[in-house]
């Protein structure tokens, strides 16, 4: 029986062909690798900030190494990988742009999901009760947040535009995980996270 | 080839198997020299399976030797690596095949100095040519020929051990399915050769070291290599385990003694390493391989970029590092980490919190098994290899 990973993991896993090379940036506890390697085949590595976090991963037989997503993509390679895969922290790096160049560089694909920063509650939260929004898919507070590059849906798309990166996929997420279908202005609003399977041009 | 024994060697001789080898077709050594025939000592545990894909192979540490979990013959200790290598242990005999041998220039069995050249009948001391980690290698890889085991399942080390692991997957990837280099490094760091150096300073001080002929008249240089053990001992551990360990301590009196005695437990437990380890290690194994280790340098033998030691490797890398080990810093392995994921192999690294400095890696560190357990649980998945969970 496959186990139940987090949504927005699931749809990562969905995305990625079987027996493919993959390398999983932010891997935490290393689910979605575990999912990856034993149920599609996937040569899949992972790299991890927190040692404790590695050190779990290498214990359940995952091929993972400490490194940070701003300094060490620099190590690989080009087209080490078909996937390179980065799991709510493009928004946690301090040169997301830097990191989506160095991903597709490595990998053939990049997939990043993120929350969205202009989600109807977090602009409610903003407009009436004038604190910093604090919601599921963003719970901390101002002063611990490791989210120092927070964006929108149609930032990141925006992003995409400018790096002359082509979305392949889009997947929206509403704030029960389940994929909305709208306009892109719509999906804006009501989007919670979203999920982007990118390419080089 | 097995006259003129020391009593070590013929203890050890009489408690583990040795294969006498290079008659034919001898080792080409680094430095030139043509070896053969030599001899290499070795233990094992378990059986090589139908398939032939359960071999592990445990590379020891400078002073090790290849009793890694039956009793030492000489010291009457416990194997070195009995907390990991045993029935129901992470590496069990009953699933693996596992094999130590005695390193080449080592003196438990295994050709090095103390044995006779071939040409000449003479013990060769000085005289036997300088080895290199890729010289144990090599005559490891002949062993596993002559033993009849294609390539390994996984070959383990640290310190040393580590240094000949790192050198098999790069000169044999073909041998190597999965690799575990613990607590060392690609290259021998200058702060290292200086504490060898010191080492081997203190043995060819000694007036009984004769030139490295001191069996011939029946001398020994204790002093010299009491010296360099107690140095080396030092660097084995940590200033925090010291501290924790012994302190300001006095032994076996309750004010300075106002001279040179072991006034302080440290002093005391220094003497101590120093004394027991000239009963059981030769003095000029000693120089030989501490020069292996310092000579060991993986990136300038691939035109002096690591990576390209590891080019195209199919191994699974496992590499782990201790926080306090200061000899071999975690730094070093990192930069093993770096050069592998810059060939793109499949690596893991695990840097494990511990106050023990080196020593770490031969000591009851729960971690380190876990990792090496679930790390050879993915390999033996990968590799197919049955009877694991």
């Amino acid at each position: 029986m496959k186990p139940q990973i987090r949504v927005d993991l699931q749809l990562i896993a969905d995305m990625v062909e079987p027996a493919t090379r993959a390398l999983d940036v932010g891997c935490g506890d290393g689910s979605l690798l575990a999912y990856l390697v034993n149920f599609k085949r996937v040569d899949a590595r992972g790299m991890e900030l927190s040692q404790a976090g590695v050190n779990a991963c290498v214990a359940n037989g995952l091929s993972v190494v400490q490194g940070d997503a701003d300094t060490d993509l620099r190590d690989y390679p080009d087209n080490a990988f078909d996937y390179v895969i980065l799991g709510q922290t493009l928004q946690a790096t301090r040169e997301p742009r830097v990191v989506l160049r160095q991903m597709l560089r490595v990998g053939r694909r990049a997939i990043v999901s993120f929350p969205n920063f202009a989600h109807w509650q977090v602009r409610l939260r903003m407009m009436f009760g004038g604190r910093m929004p604090q919601t599921t898919s963003l719970p901390y507070k101002w002063y611990d947040t490791p989210n120092i590059h927070l964006c929108s849906i149609d930032d990141f798309r925006a992003l995409c535009g400018e790096m002359g990166v082509s979305i392949e996929r889009a997947i929206v997420l509403n704030s029960k995980s389940r994929p909305i279908h709208m306009p892109p202005l719509l999906a804006n609003v009501f989007g919670e996270q979203a999920v982007f399977m990118l390419r080089r041009d | 080839m097995l006259q003129d024994l020391t009593d070590a060697e013929r203890k050890a001789l009489a408690q583990c198997r040795h294969a006498v080898l290079g008659e034919e077709r001898p080792l080409r050594l680094d430095c030139g020299v043509d070896l053969g025939p030599y001899r290499i000592a070795y233990q094992t545990y378990g059986t090589l399976n139908a398939e032939k894909s359960n071999a592990i192979l445990i590379c020891h540490a400078l002073t090790g030797d290849q009793f890694v979990a039956d009793r030492n013959p000489v010291t009457g200790k416990e194997g070195w690596w009995e907390s990991l290598v045993g029935p129901g242990k992470v590496l069990d005999p009953a699933r693996y095949f596992i094999i130590c041998t005695n390193v080449l220039g080592g003196c438990l069995g295994t050709t090095g100095p103390l044995a006779n050249d071939p040409k000449g009948g003479q013990p060769w001391n000085l005289r036997f040519p300088v080895v290199t980690i890729g010289d144990m290698v090599r005559a490891q890889a002949a062993l596993l020929d002559h033993l009849g085991v294609p390539d390994l399942f996984c070959i383990i080390g640290g310190s040393m051990g580590g240094m000949q692991v790192l050198e098999w997957a790069a000169s044999l990837p073909e041998r190597v399915f999965s690799a575990v280099p613990i607590a060392c490094a690609a290259r021998h760091s200058a702060q290292n050769i200086a504490f060898h150096e010191v080492g081997r300073q203190a043995i060819m001080a000694d007036p009984e070291w004769k030139g490295g002929d001191y069996r011939l008249h029946q001398t020994a240089p204790a002093r010299g290599l009491a010296v360099a053990r107690m140095t080396a001992h030092i660097t084995y551990l940590s200033e925090q385990a010291l501290q924790r360990k012994f302190g300001r301590a006095l032994q076996n009196r309750n004010a300075l003694g106002f001279g040179f005695d072991a006034d302080f437990q440290v002093e005391s437990y220094l003497r101590h390493q120093g004394s027991t380890f000239v009963d059981r290690f030769d003095a000029n194994s000693y120089l030989y391989i501490t020069r292996a280790m310092d000579y060991f340098d993986l990136a300038g033998a691939h035109g002096g970029v690591l990576a390209n030691a590891f080019r195209g490797s199919p191994t699974r890398f496992c590499l782990m590092s201790f926080t306090s080990d200061w000899l071999f810093p975690t730094r070093e392995s990192r930069e093993i980490v770096q050069a592998l994921n810059a060939a793109a192999a499949n690596v893991s690294f695990v840097e494990i919190e511990s106050d023990k400095g080196h020593d770490a890696f031969l000591l009851d560190e729960p971690e380190m098994f876990r990792t090496l357990q679930g790390f050879l649980k993915g390999a033996a998945a990968v590799r197919g290899l049955g009877g694991l969970s």
